[in-house]
């Protein structure tokens, strides 16, 4: 049973989100994509960076790699997938979940530190909150706008498929808490099944005490909980 | 078989936000032009070998479907003509 990180050319989390997971104890792996899945694969992690160098589109190529036809298979099987940053480009372009990330609106790369409300507390990733609940995380992107037109966000909404919104550090969701520009302040959104997320936040960059906080720990410790259960 | 290139332009559908092209516009007028709006968009030729130009075309449109654009955000056109025309 280990989590595989999905290592594309350009990506260069993965071994930050290897290090995250194992100090919370679960097993997990680097995974160059031409290797293919693992056959003891209990969740997957589609990490941050530049896969391809962000040719064509952020996320476009990697989406497009022959391991994705596997991460989908085992989507569709219920095996937790979690895209994060570049990972959440891939899993929009791969169609794992609905939308896409863009270009900034202030067209700038913005590393900061962002607050997150919480818009779903039954869901593997969010167990540990309440609705409503503010966490803080970092981001570091160029591409990260939520962009969908206004009939599929509706659908969006109307399932509640929206994970996370950019809020301020009291909770509401104002312009200026969205540091991108994204429609609804959507920070990350869940896909057909409530096992498949993709967050434009790094969770991983706040999971050991040492380099900051440590809100993100509960997002990454649904990998541990679904694979025991 | 013959020659062909078909062209495929895509760009962001209207009223999606272009932060790069409205960085390019305040840079032209920065440099002094005049303008009223800017708009950009993403030009692919595709050199193939097809039945007929409407062939080609297809083909093209299925490369745009699947890779070249993003329909969340983008609309694309395709054309194809003979290719080296005119050599």
């Amino acid at each position: 049973m280990t989590v595989a990180v999905i290592q594309f050319g350009g990506s260069n989390c993965d071994r930050d989100a290897v290090r995250a997971l194992r100090f919370l104890d679960i097993a997990a792996e680097r995974i160059w994509h031409e290797d293919g899945l693992p056959a003891d694969t209990s969740g997957i992690m589609l990490p941050g960076g530049f896969s391809y160098g962000d040719y064509l589109r952020a996320g476009a190529m990697a989406a497009r790699s022959p391991i994705m036809g596997e991460v989908r298979d085992a989507a569709a099987d219920g095996v937790p997938v979690l895209g994060v940053c570049n990972g959440a480009q891939v899993g929009c372009e791969a169609g794992l979940t609905d939308g896409a990330f863009t270009t900034n609106k202030r067209a700038r790369f913005q590393c900061e530190s962002v607050f997150l409300r919480v818009e779903r507390s039954d869901t593997p990733w969010t167990g540990a909150f309440a609705v409503g609940d503010v966490i803080e995380v970092p981001i570091a992107h160029g591409e990260g706008r939520f962009e969908i037109d206004a009939d599929r966000y509706e659908q969006l909404e109307a399932n509640d498929r929206v994970l996370f919104r950019y809020c301020d550090a009291d909770g509401t969701l104002t312009d200026a808490a969205n540091p991108n520009g994204s429609t609804g302040n959507v920070a990350g959104i869940l896909g057909e099944r409530d096992s498949v997320a993709v967050l434009m936040p790094h969770p991983e960059r706040a999971t050991l005490p040492d380099v900051g906080g440590t809100d993100g720990q509960p997002i990454l410790q649904a990998f541990g909980e679904q694979a025991t259960r | 078989m013959t020659a062909y290139t078909a062209t495929v332009t895509v760009r962001l559908k209207h009223g999606v936000l272009d932060p790069e092209a409205e960085t390019t516009r305040q840079a032209l007028e920065r440099l002094g032009f005049e303008l009223s709006a800017l708009r950009s968009a993403d030009r692919f030729e595709i050199d193939l070998e097809a039945a007929d130009a409407a062939d080609a075309e297809a083909r093209a449109e299925s490369m745009a479907e699947r890779l070249l654009a993003n329909p969340t955000i983008h609309d694309y056109e395709v054309s194809a003509a003979p290719a080296n025309e005119g050599q």
